[in-house]
């Protein structure tokens, strides 16, 4: 009995590890992304997620703000000008010495001038002079809450451009996935259901087609699109030619995927349909379309999540312009130009996993069928 | 502000094929429903109007490309002069494409590997766990995710400061807590290849957790039983019944991986772009593209290259899944 417990704590501190190191990195993205510009750039991201201490300087209010009272000045104000949550345990009225006080205790500067400082920053100062025109310095030692904000957010959609880029990537990737299911059905199913001259000839030809990676199309293709371009005066690189692009990559997988579906649908129903007078075409609408829409909702999230991920086909099909360039390819503009800004690219990095990451969480069912089953995409 | 013209594009895009088969099919019918007889003869036209679209797209965009990458590949680099095997010899002579083969072959041993052993071990740890399909969901998330977000991520991670600042990069913190000098990881040749592979790795184990975990339940429970009453430990049974058990399901998943990291592009474009000695071949071919205004006759050989590695194992994958079809 204690062997076998022991053994299942081993296996579940193995797996817990395994899980940590997996979750770790995006976790630390995200939490990155929400993380002020400037600590982003001066501390790791776990030091955001405990309460932290650290030491500061500010200095107190000049003359201006000098009220006199009975025979004294005084100058009330708070050394955190903005509302924060920071708690002060300590400070100090010189350099040398910055925890010279807790926070109970009342200061006293070189000048004689008296101190009562609060935790939350508040303070008055005493004095039987009057101020000089510069205010005091105070050393204060503080503990600062996790603080998150969604500034990089604001900035990197609206001024980064990646808000457009991600237009533009959902204008590429929901027809990228859509189209290839439309021609692809009806494919799949004159290859299935009908007869006509060739059609074991085309299946072979598709299926072998499989092994063509994508990398030998590509030359070619550029090459015919230029010719377009060229002929009818617009540009090479446009939506349509990235949409054809991405149906004739994933043309051979989906009509392969379909074909194998529509196959195991049982052959009396077509028959029935036949000799009910039913055309293909009705047959196609009433009967195999509602019984293709789980094998069609895998087929698509398989198709659309390779386009939204896709950089190799948005580089060399689309313009690196502002109004078509996808957020893969804006990623990857941005770890040139901004690879130091690292509040940039774990936001943008994060804005582009947001509908991966909801499609995986809300449909993941489809989301595994259609991976395992896109093992053959080429 | 946003443009959202493009998004007004999509509906066109997408209509246009739905007006196209339903209107030709309409058509068709009206015609079928007059004339009784004609109906055998117009079974070709209508297969014709279900194939048209596809086979278009399949003749311009596959097989075309195919033929013309062939033939561009003993052409120069605008496309016009037959060169013979020039390029060929070019590609066995270039010392940056040996790199490139040499560092796609360390990814074709390192990273199905891994990903499959990992993924072995933690479907087996993960199914006898009560919380074992959180922690399946969460490896299996990186699968969701771009290459190039995965690349920021990483890149993240191997984030290098001078020796007195203080890391902001979890690897470097962690090395520096451990009192060693911290390092820019992925300008170190040859070892940098490693970590970049770690991050496809991290992508792929989840891929061949899921077939596992479903390869796993497939394996008879009164086997499992049967060993456990003959005394046999965790590890024997893990190396005596399920592994053997499992044999198909690992070369499928090796095959899978073996394909997409053939392929690997976008991690390498991402980090490095092929400098301090991590160049690929997919990279070397998108380079070629356009290096010098572009070369199509060295971006074809390349190209060929890679198809050259992937068909035999696609064939059997291929294979595979059509026996798998007939059981």
């Amino acid at each position: 009995m204690n062997k076998i417990s022991l053994s299942s704590v081993f296996s579940q501190l193995l797996l817990l590890f395994f899980v940590i190191i997996w979750l770790t990195p995006t976790f630390g993205l995200f939490i990155s992304s929400l993380r002020d510009k400037d600590l982003l750039a001066n501390s790791g991201w776990w030091t955001s997620l405990m309460t932290t201490q650290v030491n500061e300087i500010y200095r107190s209010e000049g003359i201006k703000a000098q009220i006199p009272e009975n025979d004294q000045f005084l100058i009330k104000g708070n050394i955190f000008e903005d509302e924060s949550n920071k708690k002060i345990i300590s400070y100090g009225v010189t350099s040398k010495n910055i925890n010279e006080f807790d926070i109970q205790q009342i200061g006293i500067f070189k000048d004689g001038t008296k101190i009562q400082l609060s935790e939350d920053g508040s303070y008055i100062l005493t004095s039987s002079n009057e101020f000089k025109k510069k205010g005091k310095r105070i050393f204060v030692t503080v503990i600062s809450p996790p603080k998150f904000t969604l500034n990089n957010y604001k900035e990197v959609l609206f001024n980064e451009g990646l808000g457009q880029a991600f237009i533009n990537t959902l204008a590429v990737a929901i027809p990228s996935a859509i189209i290839p299911l439309i021609i692809c059905s009806f494919f799949a199913y004159a290859l299935t259901w009908m007869n006509f001259f060739g059609r074991d000839t085309l299946l072979a030809l598709v299926i072998a087609s499989l092994v063509v990676p994508l990398q030998m199309s590509l030359i070619p293709l550029l090459s015919i699109y230029n010719d377009i371009g060229a002929i009818i005066g617009v540009g090479a690189k446009s939506y349509p030619g990235v949409w054809m692009a991405h149906t004739g990559f994933g043309l051979a997988s989906t009509t392969f995927l379909l074909r194998n579906f529509l196959k195991s649908l049982p052959k009396e129903m077509m028959e029935a349909a036949k000799v009910d007078g039913a055309s293909h075409y009705d047959t196609f609408l009433r009967i195999i379309l509602p019984l293709s829409i789980p094998a069609f909702a895998s087929i698509f999230i398989l198709q659309f999540l390779w386009c939204w991920n896709d950089l190799l086909v948005g580089l060399v099909f689309l313009d690196q312009v502002p109004s078509e360039i996808i957020l893969s390819a804006k990623l990857r503009e941005l770890l040139g130009s901004r690879g130091e800004n690292w509040e940039i690219l774990t936001t943008g990095a994060f804005i582009s996993m947001t509908i991966p990451l909801l499609i995986f969480f809300s449909l993941q069912k489809y989301f595994i069928r259609g991976l395992v089953a896109g093992s053959v995409k080429g | 502000m946003l443009d959202i013209y493009p998004l007004l594009y999509v509906c066109l895009g997408i209509l246009f094929f739905l007006f196209y088969f339903h209107f030709s099919n309409f058509f068709l019918d009206k015609i079928d429903s007059n004339k009784e007889k004609i109906k055998f003869q117009n079974l070709n036209l209508r297969a014709f109007i279900f194939i048209a679209p596809a086979l278009i797209v399949f003749l311009i965009f596959i097989l075309y490309p195919v033929l013309e990458t062939l033939r561009l590949s003993f052409y120069d680099k605008y496309g016009r002069d037959f060169v013979g095997l020039n390029n060929y010899l070019w590609a066995f002579r270039d010392p940056e494409l040996r790199r490139g083969l040499l560092n796609n072959l360390g990814w074709l041993v390192v990273v199905p590997t891994l990903s499959t052993a990992f993924g072995l071990i933690i479907a087996n740890l993960a199914d006898k766990i009560w919380w074992g399909t959180i922690a399946k969901s969460i490896i299996f998330m990186p699968m969701a995710i771009s290459f190039v977000g995965a690349g920021v991520i990483w890149k993240f991670i191997y984030d290098y400061r001078g020796p007195g600042d203080e890391q902001i990069g979890l690897l470097n913190a962690i090395i520096v807590s451990f009192g060693y000098e911290p390092q820019a990881w992925i300008t170190i040749p040859i070892w940098n290849n490693l970590f970049l592979m770690a991050i496809m790795i991290w992508i792929q184990t989840g891929l061949a957790l899921v077939i596992f975990s479903a390869a796993l339940r497939g394996i008879p429970k009164e086997t499992l039983e049967a060993a456990r009453i003959d005394g046999a430990s965790e590890l024997k049974t893990f190396t005596a019944i399920i592994i053997p058990y499992l044999g198909p399901t690992i070369l499928v998943i090796w095959t899978i991986i073996t394909i997409v990291v053939l392929k690997i592009f976008d991690i390498v474009l991402a980090m490095t772009n092929g400098q301090w000695q991590t160049e690929v071949l997919a990279n070397l071919m998108f380079d070629w593209m356009f290096r010098g205004g572009g070369d199509s006759g060295r971006g074809s050989v390349l190209a060929l290259f890679i198809m050259i590695g992937v068909i035999p194992i696609m064939a059997l994958n291929i294979y595979k899944h059509k026996q798998e079809q007939k059981i």
